[in-house]
């Protein structure tokens, strides 16, 4: 009897799996490599990301068309297996263990838990990591210029002083400036630095809130937005969730809000100094392509978005009362109007 | 499916398996639902972390069990001196622990371990450096299983288990139980802080967000091992959680292989569990239509008092 119950359990774990294979086989991106008879070469990629979210999954889409631009398509010479940890971390160690079983070519990391998970998992086959902020401070690698081993990547670290700059440029007049981040992201901490050194050396005072998830967002930036003239949002996947609720305090309060990344403008937000995530992905991309034509992941430096770009949001400016300067209007590449 | 892809779901089910066992004391011999685990697992793993960091990975993990069980201890008060109920007092500690956790972690949200020794690159370069993932945590979970199945068959322990059957009859005999749960969900926690101490280490970084969904992993561990291999004695229903736990990481690791789209993961977590649970009802429905009877074996409270140990 206990044997039949196992035997009935494990019959059940089995038909399930079946069920899902059945349901997955048509749309799985998994392929078998190359067809008999066929020359091509197929290289196999790992794609792991830790969660769902938006900017992750733009990286994400905009790497594969990225591949698919430089001659690498799914299902032809290219198979890809896009794997999501869901937000469980320890799935992340069982995905890049299957990825290095398979002796995949080339393993793609998406934000900082997965790239660490595959860094920790293989010492041989290429990581390539995307949306690491501070690469070297994760431990990933050794240096920017010269990352060694088997791991390279692109950061999407943005420069709080820049984004500050363009501030001062719309609102001249500000004299303190709050920020709102996410206690549980390594991302938001660098770029925070970043803010406090500018705070220092420019003589502006500096209002920290931290948050642990998207609900105490909206409390926080009520309290923020009755202490200073403009508030600064890092690329934070916390706060970027819960960013229309941002918006509407801020607009009440009258306080313009500065970020570092282009969905936050999209939002809500006034104006973004930031990386597009688009253009990250094609960066990994670009890549991606160099490490399977053969070059050594260690030897190419870590690239980060040098040419930031200005998102401006009109309906926002005109809910402030701020005149947008028609220099900044020309220089930016993206202005939402409603 | 490569030995390697099994022998790493092995590697990680050991290594929840002494979580499954922190959860095995208060859900099923204290009888309390503490969710204290979530919080508590990322504790024992800050602790490692920031242990190995300045060289003393062995060190992080019995360090890693004492201050998880002062979590443990600290819901228990709240749910014995300050008349909370058990859940929310699991959930108060879970969310202070986010800001100790933080703290411990000097305010960054992630360790990294790459450089750094830890229990599993201790040997690397040596003949036993491959076989270390598996043989250090299978040493230490079974160390651990008997202590507790040692543990669980001392007067304490009979207190212990008692609590969770009868608490009325346990008071009736002059017993305190008050400090009994304490020293249950101290052990509990300290159980789990040793597991995420080992997680860690073995993924080669503590972050801030690896609690999620660790109770529910922990008794879905429970709930598989014993449908599976049934809970027959003390010593068999400890084997059962163990067996769950690797079970659980088998099937996970089976369904990224089958390349299930990605979405779709905690669906089978929940269908795994679900099945499970609907074991006793299945046999039941078998028994009914003819199969043999047998006496026992369905789920019930108290079933560790009927056989013996």
């Amino acid at each position: 009897m206990k044997r039949m119950k196992a035997s009935i359990v494990l019959t059940g774990l089995a038909a399930m799996l079946i069920v899902f294979m059945a349901c997955s086989g048509s749309k799985a991106e998994v392929g078998t490599g190359s067809l008999p008879g066929e020359e091509i070469e197929v290289k196999r990629i790992g794609i792991v990301q830790v969660v769902e979210h938006p900017s992750l999954n733009t990286i994400r889409e905009s790497f594969v068309r990225g591949l698919e631009k430089r001659g690498f398509s799914g299902g032809g010479n290219l198979v890809i297996d896009y794997q999501n940890a869901q937000g469980e971390q320890a799935n992340l160690k069982t995905i890049c263990r299957k990825f290095s079983s398979h002796r995949y070519d080339l393993i793609v990391a998406i934000a900082t838990p997965s790239a660490q998970a595959a860094v920790g998992e293989t010492s041989e086959i290429p990581v390539l990591f995307s949306a690491c902020t501070d690469p070297v401070g994760s431990g990933l690698v050794d240096s920017l210029e010269r990352p060694g081993k088997n791991v390279t990547g692109t950061s999407d670290a943005v420069s709080a002083q820049r984004v500050m700059e363009l501030a001062k440029r719309i609102t001249p007049d500000i004299s303190s400036v709050g920020t709102l981040y996410s206690s549980g992201e390594t991302n938001s901490a660098a770029v925070v630095e970043d803010l406090k050194e500018y705070a220092d050396y420019s003589g502006m005072s500096l209002v920290e809130v931290t948050v642990t998830n998207s609900s105490e967002v909206k409390q926080a930036a009520q309290f923020l937005a009755g202490k200073v003239d403009a508030i600064f949002l890092p690329i934070d996947n916390t706060i970027a969730s819960a960013m229309p609720a941002v918006a509407k305090v801020a607009v009440e309060a009258g306080v313009p809000v500065y970020a570092g990344a282009d969905s936050l403008v999209r939002d809500g937000g006034l104006a973004a100094y930031g990386i597009n995530y688009e253009a990250l992905g094609e960066e990994t991309a670009d890549m991606a392509v160099q490490i399977l034509n053969g070059k050594k992941p260690g030897d190419i430096p870590v690239r980060s978005i040098n040419d930031m770009d200005i998102y401006l949001n009109l309906a926002t400016a005109g809910a402030l009362g701020i005149t947008i300067p028609e220099d900044i209007m020309n220089e930016a590449v993206e202005v939402i109007r409603h | 499916m490569y030995f390697s892809i099994i022998q790493g779901a092995v590697e990680l089910g050991i290594i929840y398996a002494v979580l499954a066992l922190g959860v095995f004391v208060s859900f099923r011999v204290l009888n309390i639902p503490d969710l204290t685990a979530d919080g508590s697992f990322v504790l024992g793993a800050a602790v490692s972390a920031t242990l190995c960091s300045i060289g003393h990975p062995f060190l992080g993990i019995p360090l890693a069990f004492l201050v998880a069980a002062g979590a443990g201890c600290v819901t228990s008060f709240m749910s014995s001196k300050l008349k909370i109920q058990p859940i929310l007092a699991g959930i108060l500690t879970v969310l202070a622990l986010y800001s100790v956790n933080l703290r411990v972690m000097q305010n960054r949200a992630n360790i990294p371990l790459n450089n750094k020794p830890t229990v599993f690159n201790l040997f690397s370069g040596t003949a036993a450096e491959n076989s270390l993932g598996l043989v250090l945590p299978v040493g230490i979970l079974a160390v651990l299983s008997v202590l507790l199945f040692l543990f669980l068959n001392t007067g304490l322990g009979f207190h212990l288990r008692a609590v969770g059957d009868n608490e009325k009859m346990v008071t009736a005999l002059g017993v305190n139980t008050d400090t009994v749960k304490l020293i249950g969900l101290a052990l509990s926690n300290g159980l789990a802080g040793i597991s995420g101490a080992l997680a860690a280490q073995y993924n080669s970084f503590a972050d801030i967000g690896m609690g999620t969904g660790t109770v529910m992993t922990g008794l879905a561990s429970v709930i598989i091992g014993e449908a599976v291999c049934g809970v027959g004695s003390l010593k068999r229903w400890l084997g059962s959680v163990v067996l769950g736990a690797v079970l659980y990481r088998l099937v996970i690791a089976f369904a990224f292989e089958l390349g299930v789209p990605a979405t779709d993961l905690k669906l089978i977590s929940a269908l795994i569990v679900a099945v499970a649970l609907a074991m006793p009802a299945v046999k039941e429905r078998l028994a009914l239509h003819g199969v043999k009877r047998e006496s026992g074996g369905n789920l019930k409270k108290g079933d560790i008092f009927s056989a013996e140990s």
